[in-house]
């Protein structure tokens, strides 16, 4: 199967820029707005998104860290899995609208998982959803409310993101 | 990993998985609601043939802030006190559907032999066999050194260049065991310190200097000093005149406390014998470290049994 190129630098800025102005758009502002990256590379999108908005909007919207392997349903499919930290901005969740943040939206089990670490950190006034991109199979009743790139995809090709903090250049292909 | 039965032989780099996912479950420990759902419907058993208080508390609530259910059970007061053999007791625990059996024993090796025989499928954690190992003491007190000496930063790191000195009643002593060979596969350097009759007889096969002068050793200014408890209920014959000359020339007294150097973290394993080994003074200066690591301890045991009951099973 060939590897083919979905989205490249200026994709993903643009989908980000846009992304951002949705969010501020929903939220009507920057207040109480907490968003959130899911490790790995939701993490850098998060802090992209959180860029933007602050140079939009010129107030500090700071982005955190939402760590879900503990609360994950396929651990013991896998072999042990590292945790990482999770890094929530001061001030907390309780009363905030979080806006969970991740680089590939699929069978929705991974914010499940997220979810369920949010209940256990505070009780946030609504949660939403933004993905770089949405391949659909989904296993849960989830949707993302900010969405990149929708991609359709078979269950059989692989979707990988690369990210210039983590990977040295902003990509994303199917194959 | 399928058990944890001693640090010797343990390789670096799950050591230090384990204390990295450990600093994760430290920050699980701040929080407001300190559980996590991932060893729901998993049992622990804390299977205790030796009295404890502060090993079998930490383990317990390291499995209830997992949501794994915890059974006790102590050897007093239980069948083993009618005559019942390990095996059977083990066998009884698989028949429970035990999934961890955390074992503290008086023989050295008993962990080993539940692990071996196959009387029970359970991942066995050793928490304390005879004069043997002890683990996850070793892992906890790893863990509070890494912490004091690099803090937030501390994932990933080893000990590398940290010098340790332990001091006291060594070969009664499993938790001096479990150090020597933690400490050292993580970088350290450890000297021993100890009258001559509380050394094992060859420790030739250890990677370690031995002192017989704690002043000359407290001189080299140590940045941990590790006290050990004079484990009174094993020692069977004299192996020092008495507790006053033991306190004199092995104590970490006030004067040997103001000769430290400031940076210098004083340990415990507990439970202390103030005055004795160590004196209030050592015991409560902002250099020691014992309250932390009794905290560490849950968070270190939690990621133990993340480690043990997560994965896919290794057959």
């Amino acid at each position: 199967m060939s590897v083919r190129t979905v989205l490249q630098h200026a994709d993903i800025t643009r989908a980000l820029t846009r992304i951002s102005h949705e969010i501020l758009e929903s939220n009507r502002g920057s207040d109480d707005l907490v968003i959130l990256g899911i490790p790995t590379r939701g993490v850098t999108l998060a802090k992209r998104i959180a860029a933007i908005i602050q140079s939009v909007d010129s107030t500090s919207v700071t982005s955190g860290v939402l760590d879900v392997t503990m609360y994950r349903d396929d651990l013991a499919q896998n072999p042990t899995r590292a945790t990482g930290p999770t890094d929530i901005p001061a001030g907390g969740i309780d009363g905030k609208t979080v806006v969970l943040v991740d680089d590939v939206l699929y069978s929705g089990r991974t914010i499940r998982a997220a979810l369920d670490a949010l209940g256990d950190l505070g009780r946030p006034r609504a949660v939403r959803l933004a993905v770089l991109v949405d391949r659909g199979h989904r296993e849960f009743p989830i949707r993302a409310d900010f969405v990149g790139k929708n991609l359709p995809s078979s269950m059989e090709e692989r979707i990988n993101v690369r990210l210039e903090e983590t990977d040295g250049s902003d990509e994303v292909t199917i194959g | 990993m399928r058990h944890l039965l001693s640090t010797q032989g343990l390789p670096r780099d799950e050591a230090i998985a384990i204390l990295d996912v450990a600093e994760d479950m430290a920050a699980v420990s701040e929080r407001e609601v300190k559980k996590l759902p991932t060893l729901r419907g998993k049992t622990v058993i804390n299977l205790f043939f030796e009295d404890s208080t502060r090993t079998r508390i930490s383990f317990e609530a390291a499995a209830k802030r997992l949501s794994a259910d915890v059974i006790n059970f102590a050897a007093k007061g239980s069948s083993v006190s009618k005559g019942e053999n390990l095996k059977d007791t083990a066998q009884t625990l698989a028949a429970m559907g035990a999934d961890a059996v955390v074992v503290r024993h008086w023989a050295s090796g008993a962990p080993k032999t539940l692990a071996d025989a196959g009387w029970i499928d359970a991942g066995i954690v050793n928490a304390g066999d005879g004069t043997h190992e002890h683990p996850t003491q070793a892992l906890l007190d790893a863990f509070t050194i890494r912490r004091r000496l690099h803090g937030a930063a501390a994932r990933g790191k080893g000990l590398d260049g940290v010098t340790v000195t332990i001091v006291g009643d060594i070969v009664h002593s499993r938790v001096a065991r479990s150090n020597v060979w933690l400490l050292t596969t993580l970088g350290a350097h450890v000297t021993l310190v100890a009258p001559a009759t509380l050394l094992p007889v060859n420790i030739s096969g250890w990677p370690v200097e031995v002192s017989y002068d704690l002043d000359h050793a407290i001189a080299q200014g140590p940045d941990v000093i590790m006290m050990l408890r004079v484990q009174a209920e094993r020692m069977k014959a004299a192996f020092f005149p008495n507790a006053r000359e033991y306190s004199r020339q092995w104590g970490l007294n006030d004067e040997r406390m103001a000769a430290l150097p400031t940076s210098s973290m004083v340990m415990h394993p507990g439970p202390m014998n103030r005055g004795l080994e160590i004196s209030a003074g050592a015991a409560d200066s902002p250099q020691s470290t014992v309250l932390e690591q009794v905290s560490n301890g849950v968070s270190v045991r939690m990621s133990v049994l993340y480690h043990l009951l997560s994965g896919a099973v290794e057959r």
